[in-house]
């Protein structure tokens, strides 16, 4: 029998996964990006599973302004990281370091 | 039962898929990668009864904002030798970090399930009923002002992006509509004068 345990372990290990990449891709600001966005997808998948299981349908709306604003990020981030591979000629997060942080 | 199989199979296929989005040496594969785990996604919220949002998912996420990533990954021409030289220090760390939150999360939903043994899966939907409708009624009334900010998201989205990226660069030969058309005929003509001339 199918219960929400499954599906919030589920969300759980892409959430991870998600992390770990995070940590392995540091160098590489694009795929930072692309685990961002699977993060999302697992934050997604929370809410569709607890909005089927309690039969309310807002946990789908919110999905629907995640999606939005989510893709209006990945728009922005790309076009920012278009702009940086411009200037510097180089995607690599160490070598942004022009703030001194 | 059915069911189960369906969603540990495509479970499997979306961990899978995950690992390879993070662990792929090429960044265009990792898109692919990332495209598949998208698309098992969406068949999983299908199985939850999402059907709106799971072509949503199928039709906004992999039809625009993953090909746009995919557009990047190959505009740019990234070192990918030098992006790999420290992988291998970093896979310990990362992956001590993400068992530490899987065990997290895990602990905490098995803990739960102990009080939402009561919440069982509703019984299928009748063939009538449209997840869109059910949607479009409480989107366009109860959240219509959230609705709205989205579209404005949006609107900014594409100013910034269009900002961000767009470049002048001197010299470039390009139509000036307004001074074409606020030029005067003393800019154009030159009239000289001089004596004519006597055979």
């Amino acid at each position: 029998m199918l219960t929400l345990t499954h599906f919030l372990m589920l969300s759980g290990a892409l959430f991870s996964i998600a992390i770990a990449g995070i940590f392995i891709n540091r160098k590489n600001m694009i795929l930072l990006l692309m685990c961002i966005e699977l993060q999302l997808l697992a934050v997604n998948f929370n809410f569709i599973a607890f909005s089927h299981f309690l039969g309310n349908t807002d946990g789908q709306i919110f999905v629907f302004f995640i999606l939005t604003v989510a893709a209006a990020e990945a728009a922005i981030g790309l076009a920012i990281l278009v702009v940086l591979f411009r200037t510097r000629a180089s995607i690599d997060v160490e070598d942004m370091d022009s703030l001194k942080g | 039962m059915f069911e189960l199989f369906i969603f540990f199979g495509y479970a499997a296929i979306l961990i899978g898929a995950a690992l390879g989005v993070i662990v792929a040496r090429n960044p265009v594969h990792s898109v692919m990668f990332l495209v598949l785990t998208f698309f098992t996604s969406a068949i999983l919220w299908l199985l939850l009864e999402a059907e709106f949002l799971a072509m949503t998912l199928v039709l906004v996420y992999v039809g625009a904002v993953l090909v746009l990533f995919l557009f990047v990954v190959m505009m740019l021409d990234i070192d990918t030798t030098s992006m790999r030289s420290h992988f291998m220090r970093y896979v310990p760390l990362g992956v001590l970090v993400a068992i530490i939150a899987i065990a997290q999360v895990w602990s905490v939903v098995w803990l739960r399930n102990q009080g939402f043994s009561s919440l069982v899966r509703p019984p299928p939907a009748p063939a009538d009923y449209s997840n869109t409708r059910a949607l479009g009624e409480v989107l366009y009334t109860e959240h219509v002002y959230a609705f709205e900010l989205a579209a404005f998201i949006l609107l900014l989205a594409i100013v910034a992006a269009i900002v961000l990226t767009m470049r002048r660069r001197p010299g470039i030969k390009v139509q000036d509509i307004s001074a074409q058309v606020g030029v005067k005929s003393t800019d154009r003509v030159r009239i000289v004068k001089m004596k004519a001339e006597t055979a």
